[in-house]
């Protein structure tokens, strides 16, 4: 029995030693992915411009990819073609009672919109894009929004730069539970007026 | 709900035995024509003259594996997941509501499941998907199904609802259906790994605050998740009611988190990246933003606040006639346990408390039950849940007061249904 102990001491020794991490419940199953396969999938561009790959582009460059790539669905002006969502307009209007929500009126970042272009548009050829057409196309969008000139070049050090309108528009953390309700159970309200109804089918 | 009263009270012997023809032309135009010929033949055969003998009765029905996955029967074809076209451009990004008004139990049947999309449904060949994960961790890591599948798994049953749900009811009652007021809710068992031992294997780096998820749809779609939420209670599941997760429901692997607003719980899941910031995707600054009437939105607002409904008496299932009457909800709540639920029949004057069915899980449907004598007489039927923080359901009128008309979002108010005289019931809101 002694030397069994010896030997799973020896064991469990080596075992501990030989991988970096400390925790002992690991499995150790999977595989470690290479740089190349890390890079090919770390797409993201976080909103300090962390991740916003080398390139450059301006809103005179991106005019032609818009309107051949793009304005089919968001309009010449990127006013929305039918229920494809605008990228434009609604200045002033979130605290209205028609708030319009678009990259110009609502977005608290303009890396963002270099972001989701890049990883989810055009709808249908998502991740189609070069980097140098990104920055052209998001400076084109942003010209469009009188945000910047049509000559301001974009690239990782400019793009972060741009402050968007809606800058200081979000609140976090999350304040909820705000609304705080009774339990009342008896002769709980009075008067019980209907303000909204509908029989609509959909 | 008429339809469900069996067809042999009456004359019972004419053939055919009244098959809803209306219902078995849906059945037909959803594709499913091939089980119908199928199961057909005991039901369109001829009955024993003068004897109360239907022909499913007399003659054999289909064999074993006639079918090796089996459908519900097709007087229940009209139980299907719907959408609205003029919600969104395209179906590929827009959303379909869950038939809650056929929902019996607290476990929504995988094919009905909600479902809401931004870049349609990925067809992911698992064999040549992984799971990356990487940043701020001590040994990126990169996990295949098979490997995910090799680590020890849990089951829980969870409700995933969208953060929209209840929208088109939130400025004001626009239709009069719990498929489309209360529909992008479901509950399912759900089978996977606790992404707290997932995390534990490449070994967080202190500067890590959160985590990055990101699908491998034509959205890409991702979000930033706090890592407290990620050590506590997350999982990645592959599984769904007992079977690998449907396409449009993640396949081959998915982020849970239970509670949260369902566009957290990434689809199609295919990478993991630890840092010390959010991202501010645009799922999280653009869109599922709360707008308040200052102008200024919450951003993060993840959990899905305590709700309930009557699923019946609902627009759906009017109420057959008076007398006494059961009244069925559903309850849930991203806070944790349902402790409560009360009912009311005079719009929210006074409560009675409903019967619980249990056992009652924590971020789960809950069913409750009420019966009661209605006199005929038209009523405002309400439910209000209460959950184990002690929380209380608010009213329409408390949340709007609160947040205004725009927040859109996390609607998770007291429910009126009117009740009119003919059982049909109307939905309304009061002040
Ligand atoms: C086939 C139609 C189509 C084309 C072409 C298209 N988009 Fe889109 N775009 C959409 C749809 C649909 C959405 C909404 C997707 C969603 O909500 O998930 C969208 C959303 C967006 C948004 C987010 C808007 C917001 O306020 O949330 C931006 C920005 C955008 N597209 C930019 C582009 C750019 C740039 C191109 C060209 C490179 C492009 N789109 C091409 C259909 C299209």
């Amino acid at each position: 029995m002694y030397s069994w102990h010896r030997l799973v001491i020896f064991i469990t020794f080596f075992i501990s030693a030989a991988p970096a991490m400390t925790a002992d419940q690991r499995y150790g199953y999977g595989t470690v992915p290479t740089e190349i396969e890390i890079r090919a999938w770390d797409i993201d561009v976080r909103a300090d411009g962390a991740g916003l790959p080398d390139g450059k582009g301006s809103s005179v460059q991106g005019e032609a990819l818009y309107l051949q790539l793009c304005s089919a669905c968001h309009g010449e002006f990127g006013e929305g073609i039918g229920r494809f969502p605008a990228l434009i307009g609604g200045e002033d209007s979130l605290d209205k009672e028609r708030p319009k929500k678009t990259v110009g009126s609502y977005w608290p970042y303009a890396t963002t919109l270099w972001d989701y272009i890049n990883r989810s548009m055009p709808f249908g050829n998502a991740q189609s894009l070069e980097p140098d057409q990104v920055y052209a196309i998001v400076a084109y969008i942003l010209n469009m929004n009188d945000l910047i000139s049509a000559d301001t070049v974009l690239d990782r050090k400019s793009l972060p730069a741009i402050r968007m309108p809606n800058r200081d528009g979000f609140l976090s953390p999350d304040p909820r539970p705000d609304v705080h309700s009774k339990a009342c159970m008896k002769n709980c309200r009075d008067n019980i007026e209907i303000t909204s109804h509908t029989r609509n089918k959909p | 709900m008429k339809k469900r009263l069996p067809s042999t009270s009456g004359s019972g012997l004419e053939k055919p035995l009244k098959p809803d023809l209306k219902k078995r032309r849906l059945f037909l135009q959803s594709g499913l024509a091939a089980g119908a010929s199928l199961i057909g033949v005991s039901t369109e055969a001829s009955t024993v003259p003068g004897k109360l003998v239907p022909g499913w009765s007399r003659h054999l029905g289909a064999g074993v594996a006639s079918s090796g996955y089996g459908i519900p029967s097709r007087f229940e074809a009209d139980v299907q997941r719907r959408t609205l076209d003029w919600l969104h451009a395209r179906r590929e990004a827009s959303i379909s509501f869950t038939p809650l008004q056929s929902q019996q139990g607290i476990i929504t049947p995988t094919g009905l499941m909600f479902e809401r999309h931004h870049g349609g449904i990925a067809d992911i060949d698992p064999e040549r998907h992984y799971l990356l994960i990487h940043g701020l961790v001590k040994q990126p890591l990169k996990l295949t199904l098979t490997e995910l599948m090799r680590f020890p798994s849990v089951s829980h049953i969870h409700f995933l609802e969208c953060a929209a749900n209840g929208v088109l009811n939130y400025p004001a009652a626009q239709y009069n259906s719990l498929q489309f007021t209360h529909g992008m809710l479901s509950c399912c068992e759900w089978t996977g790994v606790p992404l707290r031992l997932i995390l534990n294997e490449v070994g967080i780096r202190k500067k890590a605050k959160w985590i990055l998820a990101e699908g491998a749809d034509a959205a890409a779609l991702t979000r930033s998740i706090p890592i407290d939420k990620a050590l506590d209670d997350a999982l990645i599941v592959y599984a769904q009611n007992g079977e690998m997760l449907r396409p449009e429901q993640g396949y081959p692997m998915r982020l849970l988190l239970p509670g949260w607003e369902g566009v957290t719980n990434i689809k199609w899941l295919r990478r993991l990246e630890l840092g010390d910031q959010p991202w501010d995707t645009r799922e999280e600054t653009a869109t599922y933003t709360d707008l308040l009437p200052t102008g200024k939105a919450r951003q993060f607002t993840f959990v899905m606040e305590t709700k309930s409904v009557i699923t019946s008496p609902c627009p759906e299932n009017p109420l057959p006639g008076k007398g006494r009457v059961a009244i069925n909800g559903l309850a849930w709540s991203g806070y944790g346990r349902i402790k409560r639920v009360d009912v009311s029949v005079d719009g929210g004057r006074n409560w009675q408390t409903a019967r619980l069915h249990g056992p009652v899980q924590n971020k789960s449907l809950t069913r409750f039950s009420m019966e009661w004598d209605w006199n005929g007489q038209t009523a405002l039927l309400q439910s209000r849940a209460i959950d184990e923080t002690g929380y209380v359901q608010p009213t329409l009128s408390e949340l709007r007061k609160i947040r205004g008309s725009r927040s859109l979002y996390h609607n998770n108010a007291i429910q009126t249904w009117r009740l009119n005289s003919n059982g049909e019931i109307e939905n309304v809101q009061l002040a």
